[in-house]
């Protein structure tokens, strides 16, 4: 696929052979492509792990900020220049553990941005610890006797909070992960993309396998728009349907702020008028 | 018992003190806004407790025939407002000091023989006006009396304030006004109260209508809007929040985007973000959000966002005294965050200063690409005091953003370590920003012996230029000096009228705006005193460790205050004069 615009070309790639980061990275790649926007006009925001790094594959704009900040940096950029595409995109640890003070308040802001999350329920780059979506039981270097926490639910958990968008797929199913990626890429709001995604180095729990044994399509009568059928959905832990859980059509964060009320242009385009403080305060 | 009479004074300070909710600030505003319009120099400061009702708080407004602009421990004229309020201020009420109040909020406090009071049963008498609420336009209107205040000017203020609450509220608000002002004929006929301040008076062409009365948390907001910022994310905390709400209150009509964080990390990564796009970004909080905010300020560093940072710093550790004054956050704006990269560290003395050094803050931002810090605290936020209007016709915004094209390189190395900034959206090149150590394009780096050290060296590049424009440290005195007092910051007007005060001409002051990097003339000025005094609202001389740092220097006499309340004239007169009289 070397025709496609946010290619890197022949460049060096952290991540281990095998990881699902590749197959979300190509199928983010086409995505893109299909949906025809330009490298210029995405900024890709992460915060630290190894999915974090993932803007550093594409040709894109990116911030490749803090742990657990991407959400702030992001509804900001957003907001800064609304005619940006902008995208966070990070694991499990860094968008529900370190950062998840910020996705609670990012749902409520709804700003008109995509979150992508890699769930492979383990901590990669700091090599195998639980992460917050880790199943009881798993016995980690850290959790030597094995997980005690309830693993974090992300889709009730926005679902609960009214989220504009919840949706889920599976790394090992590109044909459905573009779909879905399309579809929070285009919607209007905050958009939670939960992607499952075995790490193979150090989750021999959560593999391949045991994720194409569990997951299945939430079937073409479900009803996104109906919250309470989300929730219901959302609480399956012994299987995982993928799909659209949850749609909640809202005004944006950018729509509703005052800022742009008079004025859709962004923000470096404006100009102060010094002229206004004399007349005000002076 | 002595005269009443406070004819020989050039400057008055009237204390009112009273519980939170009281309506202290009402006669407080009232006071300084009718005082200054007549054509008296006005200061006002306050402290206050960590209580939304209740307590006892104060306002201490001065009066002047002259400019005022610091605080004072002397009490003239003393307004308590409940029962704890002579209590609370014991310490400053002398046997001068004239006490106007309420008979049961006096008579169980003091020896009503010794001391000059004048009761006033002012709660019975606003009863009958229609409220006892109104019982503080009552005093506001004695005090408006004794000054003889043109009676249109107060009324004027109580129908712009109470405008929205129908002519009836204005209407009893008039008649305890005047009721106030008929209370203070009696007193200046029967006690021979006598108040006789030289004032200016006010013509359309004079100085004094020119002026402008603004306080320290205006400066800073209305300075950050001079320097174009544009976006300020924040989470609310004592005592920075005035900044926030001075921005919000003019978001509309300067069009900056405002938005309360979720917490303070969140404001600092949203305001680098929104910088990142092209904002001009403004931070506001006290030294618990700012050390909340330390991993932020080094991703401003590393990534080279321009993000300007207002401290207002209150004592710690920890919640410390949330309402109150200190210097103590120094350190943790010089030091705060991991790893090395330049910064600029500000500390305004004087509500000019705020404006100007606040404006001045976003462009070097902008320049330099590195965080701004500007340092003030809860006594600076709340000062306010007239001054000449500002001259704002050579301010410019400075902004460097360049559209892109397709070779842009986020981190180019370039001469004197400026990259040139882009910004994601404008042009054909793409804006790669890293809190990984990067290459010039932006991309992670391991490359050790080679970009590691030149990305390093690149950012502090940056410093060597900043040194070029540091902020010279003002001097008030004569340069012969034997003795040097040191301050920074706040403590500028009560040290400089402290000084003013000691009319020696060997003792001069030395105050520095910006802190860091130093003004390389420091040293000089060190070496040529005889006696070096630092004073400092902080418990361990912070300033005078950065000095010594810095210059090699360790000043030996030191004037430190960390009991949560500004230095006082009286107090440094008498701690400098002790110094140099030893």
């Amino acid at each position: 696929m070397t025709d496609n615009i946010f290619d890197m070309g022949d460049i060096d790639i952290s991540w281990c052979p095998g990881c699902g980061d590749y197959s979300i990275l190509k199928t983010l790649k086409d995505a893109l492509v299909e949906l025809d926007i330009k490298p210029e006009h995405l900024v890709m925001v992460s915060g630290i792990g190894q999915a974090a790094k993932m803007p550093q594959y594409l040709k894109c704009n990116y911030f490749n900020g803090l742990h657990g900040r991407s959400l702030p940096a992001a509804w900001a950029i957003k907001s800064t220049n609304p005619e940006l595409v902008v995208i966070a995109e990070s694991g499990d640890g860094c968008t529900y553990g370190e950062g998840g003070n910020h996705l609670i308040h990012t749902i409520r802001r709804n700003p008109n941005i995509t979150n992508f999350v890699h769930n492979n329920m383990i901590y990669g780059l700091t090599k195998g610890q639980a992460s917050p979506t880790s199943q009881m039981g798993m016995k980690t270097a850290v959790q030597v006797d094995g997980v005690i926490l309830n693993p974090f639910n992300p889709l009730s958990f926005a679902i609960g909070l009214d989220a504009s968008f919840v949706a889920r797929t599976f790394a090992g199913d590109q044909k459905h992960m573009k779909g879905i990626m399309k579809k929070a890429i285009t919607h209007k709001g905050y958009a939670l993309v939960d992607i499952l995604q075995p790490c193979v180095s150090f989750n021999k729990i959560n593999t391949y396998k045991w994720f194409s044994d569990r997951v299945y399509y939430l079937e073409s009568s479900h009803d996104p728009t109906n919250q309470l059928e989300a929730l219901k959905r959302a609480s399956e832990t012994d299987k995982f349907p993928l799909g659209i859980f949850y749609i909640k059509e809202k005004p944006t964060f950018e729509e509703n702020h005052d800022i742009y009320q008079k004025s859709k242009e962004p923000l470096y385009k404006r100009k102060r008028d010094l002229k206004k403080i004399k007349e005000k305060f002076l | 018992m002595s005269s009443f009479s406070l004819e020989n004074k050039k400057d008055i300070s009237i204390v009112l003190c009273g519980a939170a909710g009281q309506g202290i600030k009402t006669v407080e505003q009232f006071l300084t806004q009718v005082l200054f319009e007549e054509g008296y120099n006005v200061a006002a400061t306050k402290e206050y407790m960590s209580r939304v009702r209740g307590g006892t708080n104060s306002t201490e407004i001065r009066v002047s025939s002259t400019r005022v602009s610091a605080f004072v421990d002397r009490i003239d004229i003393f307004i308590p407002l409940n029962k704890t309020a002579i209590a609370r201020q014991r310490r400053r009420i002398s046997e001068d000091t004239i006490i106007i109040g309420e008979p049961e909020f006096i008579e169980n406090e003091l020896d009503i023989e010794k001391y000059k009071i004048i009761e006033i049963p002012w709660t019975k008498i606003a009863e009958e006006i229609g409220n006892r609420l109104y019982s503080n336009v009552i005093a506001a209107g004695v005090i408006a009396g004794l000054f003889n205040i043109n009676k249109e000017l107060g009324k004027d203020f109580l129908r712009k304030r109470f405008a929205t609450k129908g002519e009836q509220v204005i209407q009893n608000n008039f008649n305890a006004f005047m009721k106030g002002i008929q209370i203070a004929d009696e007193i200046i006929e029967e006690k021979g109260l006598k108040i006789s301040l030289e004032k200016t008076k006010i013509t359309n062409d004079s100085q004094m209508n020119k002026e402008i009365i603004y306080n320290g948390a205006e400066m800073i907001g209305l300075g950050a809007i001079a320097g174009g910022c544009n976006f300020i994310c924040s989470y609310p905390m004592s005592p920075s929040t005035s900044v926030l709400i001075f921005l919000a209150n003019h978001s509309d009509d300067f069009a900056i985007l405002v938005e309360q964080a979720e917490d303070e990390i969140a404001a600092i990564n949203a305001s680098i973000g929104a910088s990142y796009a092209g904002a001009r970004a403004f931070v506001t909080t006290s030294g618990g959000g700012f050390a909340l905010m330390g991993e932020g300020l080094s991703l401003s560093g590393i990534i080279e966002a321009p993000i300007v940072i207002h401290i207002a710093q209150r004592p710690g550790p920890a919640t410390g005294l949330p309402t109150r004054t200190e210097q103590g956050d120094l350190e943790l704006a010089l030091y705060s965050g991991h790893g090395d990269f330049p910064r600029i560290l500000f500390a305004p003395g004087t509500l000019e200063d705020a404006f100007y050094i606040s404006q001045q803050a976003f462009n070097l931002a902008d320049k330099f690409q590195t965080p701004v810090i500007i340092l003030t605290d809860q006594f600076f936020m709340d000062l306010y005091y007239n001054f000449p209007n500002l001259d704002i016709s050579n301010i410019k915004i400075e902004n460097n953003v360049i559209e892109t094209n397709k070779s842009y390189q986020r981190y180019k190395l370039t001469e004197n370590g400026i990259s040139p900034r882009g910004i994601p959206g404008y042009g054909k090149g793409l804006v790669r920003a890293d809190s990984d150590e990067h290459d010039e394009d932006g991309f992670i780096t391991e490359d050790l012996d080679l970009t590691r050290i030149q990305m390093v060296e690149k950012r502090f590049k940056k410093l060597e230029e900043i040194k070029k424009n540091v902020i010279a440290p003002e001097l008030v005195g004569k340069e012969d000096f034997e003795t040097l007092v040191i301050g920074w910051g706040s403590t500028y007007t009560a040290i400089k009228e402290a000084i003013e005060e000691l009319q020696n001409k060997k003792i001069a002051f030395l105050h520095f705006k910006q802190l860091y990097p130093l003004h390389p003339k420091t040293t000089e000025y060190l070496e040529k005193a005889k006696n070096r005094i630092i004073i400092e609202n902080n418990a361990t001389s912070q300033f005078g460790k950065l000095i010594r740092l810095t210059t090699g220097i360790d000043i030996e006499h030191k004037i430190l205050k960390f009991n949560g309340m500004p230095f006082s004239v009286e107090e440094l007169v008498e701690k400098i004069r002790k110094i140099v009289e030893a």
